[in-house]
């Protein structure tokens, strides 16, 4: 299991890799550093935003339908579903990963697959969410008129209630902040831009496994490096998941 | 552990100890189970504060519960899925270092964030009715 390094070894002495890993990996490790301090970011301006603010949309009351459900109040049951589909893609690539150490390129293939299906299932699910939010109108008094909008980077429907007024036998609101769309657009679509980043890179990964490129190398490092990414896109999910539909 | 499996891993001069790989899938398996849990753990949490009413202290423990879930996942993605725990110490903690700098950045960014509320609801003109803002009372650019 882990590296077995005798006691005192003296690794800063030269001639040698003090990480005992390819430059490739070490790499792949600064970058996703490097990653983290950009998600981080985002996530937490969105938080500085959203403290500062009096009135907050309940992520229960936003994210409560699922595809071919109608109307239903199924409050998180999609993310739940999304976050699911993300984790089994995470446990199939690094199964992928474990093949490779095995030098077994059949499991490589199937493990890949398996990811690639993951990875676009995904990207479908938040294509899915994306059109239910800008296209799903809710009424909104806006100067004085109900007006019925989606959401979107510059329009936000759910804010707070405004009292006895219904439209349509749903209450009708006043815009919620703004800053709600752009940031939810704005992470989720980072974050979808390196799911689908890591499916092209998966699907080469499948390619070159095919036709043999890591048989002749004697090595299947490559696979690790883009399981490292990977794992990383599944890693910022899970406080995307937490930001935005938990908390 | 097994010495018997000794799958080839990169031979490159660079890595001077092989990483001696896991010879069964039981911990993935393990790993995905746990972060199973912890996710319908964090869902349950979430629902909770959906389904009843909560306020100051319990709210609060409810949000900082789900927060301790996730940073546990994020603890068994690295170390188990992304091999961290392999790793030799020089390595972990070139990576791990610097992700300290969150303490600050997190503590720093939201304390900014409830300041600004607070100087909103101290100095800004308290509205007496619950009515959407007029338009031009929004200053271009603004976030809010």
């Amino acid at each position: 299991m882990s590296t077995q390094v005798p006691a005192g070894y003296k690794w800063w002495t030269g001639g040698k890799s003090p990480y005992n890993v390819s430059y490739g990996k070490l790499m792949m490790w600064i970058f996703l550093l490097s990653d983290t301090f950009t998600f981080g970011a985002l996530l937490i301006s969105y938080g500085t935003l959203r403290v500062s603010q009096p009135y907050w949309p309940d992520p229960n009351h936003v994210y409560n339908t699922f595809p071919f459900m109608g109307e239903a109040n199924l409050p998180l049951a999609f993310v739940s579903l999304m976050t699911f589909i993300l984790i089994m893609s995470s446990v199939t690539m690094v199964l992928a990963v474990h093949e490779g150490h095995r030098r077994n390129r059949a499991g490589v293939e199937k493990w890949l697959l398996w990811t690639i299906l993951g990875g676009f299932m995904f990207l479908g699910c938040q294509a899915w969410e994306w059109t239910h939010l800008i296209t799903g109108h809710h009424p909104v008094l806006i100067d004085g008129v109900v007006q019925e909008i989606g959401t979107t980077i510059s329009r936000n429907p759910f804010g707070p209630v405004v009292p006895g007024l219904m439209h349509d036998g749903h209450p009708v609101t006043v815009p919620g902040p703004v800053g709600f769309g752009g940031f939810f657009f704005g992470i989720t679509g980072f974050h979808g831009f390196h799911v689908f980043s890591g499916v092209m890179l998966n699907i080469l990964m499948y390619f070159w496994t095919r036709n043999g490129r890591f048989d002749r190398q004697g090595h299947y490092e490559m696979i690790e490096k883009v399981g490292l990414y990977w794992h990383f896109v599944d890693l910022v999910w899970v406080f995307v998941f937490l930001c935005f539909y938990l908390i | 552990m097994e010495h018997e499996h000794h799958q080839a891993i990169a031979t490159s001069p660079e890595i001077t100890f092989p990483h001696e790989p896991a010879s069964n899938t039981k911990r993935i398996w393990k790993t995905f189970w746990i972060l199973l849990f912890l996710t319908i753990a964090e869902l349950a949490f979430g629902l909770s504060h959906y389904i009843y009413h909560m306020e100051g202290g319990l709210l609060l423990f409810v949000k900082g519960g789900m927060i301790i879930f996730s940073i546990f996942k994020a603890i068994y993605i690295v170390s188990i899925f992304m091999h961290m725990g392999d790793e030799i110490r020089n390595l972990k903690m070139t990576i791990l270092i610097p992700l300290l700098l969150f303490i600050w950045f997190v503590t720093a960014f939201l304390w900014d964030g409830v300041s600004y509320k607070n100087l909103r609801n101290k100095y800004d003109r308290p509205s007496t009715e619950q009515v959407a803002p007029p338009h031009d009372a929004q200053k271009p650019g603004g976030l809010n």
